[in-house]
């Protein structure tokens, strides 16, 4: 029953690729990212499972840190600019 | 008692799948940016919650339960900050939404 959960989120992470690939904006690959970094911390989570070792849960914990942080770092860079900007001295 | 717990388990981990593959067709199918951010919180909300509580369901009360729930509040939390931060982004560089969609021109 764990392998039928891990192929489903294979197919989904498959799926998510093309629209990585195919993206039109920025944005398109930014949400499809995210959404790769989520699907990441399920896949692990499911592997520990299926190979019988739970310990695979702390890098899935350590992915889903590591996953907003970029999608944030990626975001502030492509509105600013900059990653070292702030709200104030931008401007909208 | 036992079985009851398997096939509880086993029903929240196939409609995660479910969910996760649905969440992964919303954004290939779906016209642009703000909807595509719709169809990825499927993914975040349902696919997210059954699975990791299906993996809950089957290991029981143990530290590996805690694990699994620390990474349930992680991207429950996290998740909607990412996606306000991407649709205040595009409003930010001015990407507007599809507002009408022709499909009656035969495909696409």
């Amino acid at each position: 029953m764990f392998m039928a959960a891990a192929i489903a989120l294979l197919v989904s992470l498959g799926l998510v690729l093309i629209r990585v690939l195919k993206g039109p904006t920025i944005f398109d690959r930014v949400i499809a990212g995210n959404s790769i970094g989520t699907l990441s911390v399920l896949l692990l989570a499911v592997m520990g499972y299926v190979f019988g070792r739970p310990e695979f849960i702390d890098l899935a914990i350590t992915y889903a840190l590591l996953n907003v942080i970029g999608t944030i770092a990626v975001l502030k860079f492509f509105r600013y600019g900059d990653l070292g900007a702030g709200e104030d001295e931008a401007g909208p | 008692m036992d079985t009851a717990l398997h096939i509880l388990s086993w029903v929240l981990l196939a409609g995660g799948g479910f969910f996760c593959v649905v969440g992964a067709i919303g954004i290939i199918r779906m016209p642009d940016a703000f909807t595509r951010l719709h169809a990825a919180s499927v993914i975040d909300t349902l696919g997210v919650g059954m699975i990791i509580t299906g993996l809950m369901v089957e290991s029981g009360l143990t530290l590996t339960t805690a694990r699994l729930g620390i990474i349930l509040l992680l991207v429950f939390f996290t998740s909607p900050v990412a996606g306000h931060a991407i649709a205040r982004s595009m409003r930010h560089r001015n990407v507007e939404p599809v507002l009408f969609e022709d499909r009656t021109s035969g495909g696409k």
